[in-house]
């Protein structure tokens, strides 16, 4: 599918020297009695680097050929994580590197929006709070609630954040998974 | 700075109030042309809005001109000079202009024109009473004048008038404003590319900057000099980097005009644009005797823009249908 410079605006995902890249900023410039043209800036998905493009006004550019899906994730054997489409049940394989740092968060049953290129996974977008087990951490000074203090503690996904002293081991958290921060302990 | 809408219409009041004073003051007429017309403005890059005319009943067969289109101007140019060469005198007007497909942070489809004529006046009288408008709406500095020629030699380093398409295009590679693919192979376009990417985003902020002595071939309704070095008499005016006015020594030659009108056309439909009529009344005019003159037509949005520092000719537009 091909779009024409009118409809360009931040969001749309063009494919540009092979890759997919996605617009961040678009501008109409037309110099007096000159031919107007688009001066786009785009943020290429796969390396995200930034990159500056002119387009005549009325060019057009193919799009991306990209898919949002949203998958369930089921499990993971180490290095390959195992999603299902909630709508067709297709199961497809994604590695702990398309992840990124979202291993550290992820928990089963969670719906993830995937990004699919060319039929292929890309990126992996999970719910921005995620409620897991400490797996691993020292027991809490009694009385230490107001310090603001902080110790290490190991999820069960295997990363490790900082929680408050009173948390114990076996208690669930819930964590802000764009900051990687302890908001709470979960209850319930 | 966010202005309310209260303050931007009384702000926009107080400017037409000192436009209509600056020209009272100088016994120059306020006209109101019509926008209407059987004959759009003829330029390569410019489209108009089109409508049709049609008698009560008869809303499926429009009637005028055989059912021809009728063209919101794209700029009073055209009419005006017909009143020239009726004898009007010097005129100025306020407007409303139409121009189709342009919206962007300092474009709008539907502007406001300030556009005015001085028969008898060079182009360095007209400059130097463009500099005397600004001076008084903007608290402006006094402007600098700077050849076009002499502009791209300073900044680029390269003579525009002789240049090659191939010395232009490294040239857009070496500033890392490598231009779309169809810009290529002309010139004009790549000068134009050139000017607004690497030359404007620095012109007009220390001082307003005029910049006069157009290539030929960028002469719109410009006289072309007759002397050795043949340039076109036209001047625009740059301040914070914003194109804001453009004047010519009009052009008075009829067949000359019908020559440029034949030009442009075949441009267009170079560049897969439909052809548009050329303006046979403008023609009429000009086989009359248009008076040796020179105007300029300034944009009247942008000035308030410049005055209230704003970000975007939006925001200083309340009802505005095209926010980008």
């Amino acid at each position: 599918m091909k779009y024409q410079t009118n409809e360009f605006k931040k969001g749309l995902k063009l494919e540009i020297d092979g890759n997919p890249n996605i617009i961040v900023e678009n501008q109409f410039i037309k110099p007096g009695k000159g031919q107007p043209f688009n001066k786009v800036r785009l943020k290429n998905l796969v390396t995200g680097n930034v990159i500056e493009r002119t387009f005549k006004s009325g060019e057009s550019v193919d799009g991306a050929d990209m898919e949002e899906r949203t998958m369930q994730y089921l499990y993971s054997d180490g290095a390959i994580y195992h999603f299902m489409d909630t709508k067709s049940h297709e199961q497809v394989e994604i590695s702990k590197g398309q992840l990124g740092e979202n291993w550290k968060w992820i928990q089963e049953s969670m719906d993830c929006d995937v990004l699919f290129y060319k039929g292929n996974p890309l990126t992996v977008e999970i719910p921005n709070f995620s409620v897991i087990e400490i797996t691993y951490c020292e027991p809490g000074v009694k009385g230490n609630t107001a310090t603001g203090a902080t110790k290490p503690a190991t999820l069960e996904t295997g990363a490790e954040i900082n929680v408050p002293l009173f948390v114990e081991q076996g208690d669930k958290v819930k964590v802000d998974t764009r900051s990687g921060e302890y908001v709470e302990r979960y209850k319930g | 700075m966010s202005l309310t809408t209260r303050e931007v219409l009384r702000l926009r009041q107080s400017y037409l109030r000192k436009a209509r004073e600056f020209f009272s003051g100088l016994g120059v007429l306020e006209v109101d042309t019509e926008m209407l017309s059987e004959f759009p403005a003829l330029d390569p890059n410019i489209e108009p809005f089109s409508t049709l005319y049609f008698e009560p009943g008869y809303e499926s067969k429009p009637t005028v001109a055989g059912g021809a289109p009728l063209y919101l101007h794209t700029s009073p140019e055209y009419a005006m000079k017909r009143l020239l060469s009726e004898g009007s005198g010097p005129i100025y007007q306020i407007s409303h202009v139409f121009r189709n497909g342009e919206k962007g942070r300092i474009h709008n489809p539907e502007f406001t024109m300030l556009e005015w004529y001085r028969p008898g006046f060079s182009l360095e009288d007209l400059m130097e009473e463009v500099s005397g408008l600004i001076e008084t709406m903007l608290r402006a500095r006094a402007p600098i004048q700077i050849t076009y020629r002499e502009l791209f030699e300073r900044e680029l380093s390269l003579n525009p008038l002789s240049v090659s398409c191939e010395e232009l295009i490294e040239k857009c590679v070496a500033l890392n404003l490598p231009p779309p693919d169809s810009f290529k192979n002309e010139k004009d376009t790549l000068l134009q590319y050139l000017l607004s990417q690497a030359i404007e985003p620095g012109l007009g902020f220390d001082r307003p900057t005029f910049v006069y002595n157009y290539p030929p071939s960028q002469a719109a309704l410009a006289k072309v000099s007759s002397d050795h070095d043949k340039v076109a008499m036209r001047f625009e005016l740059y301040i914070n980097g914003i194109e804001l006015a453009n004047g010519y020594h009009e052009l008075t030659d009829p067949v000359e005009l019908e020559q440029r009108f034949a030009k442009e056309n075949r441009l267009r439909i170079r560049q897969g644009k439909r052809p548009l009529p050329p303006d046979l009344h403008l023609l009429d005019a000009l086989k009359k005797g248009l008076p040796e003159c020179s105007g300029v037509a300034l944009g009247f949005d942008r000035l308030i823009m410049l005055a209230t520092k704003a970000e975007s000719v939006h925001d200083i537009l309340p009802l505005s249908n095209w926010k980008p």
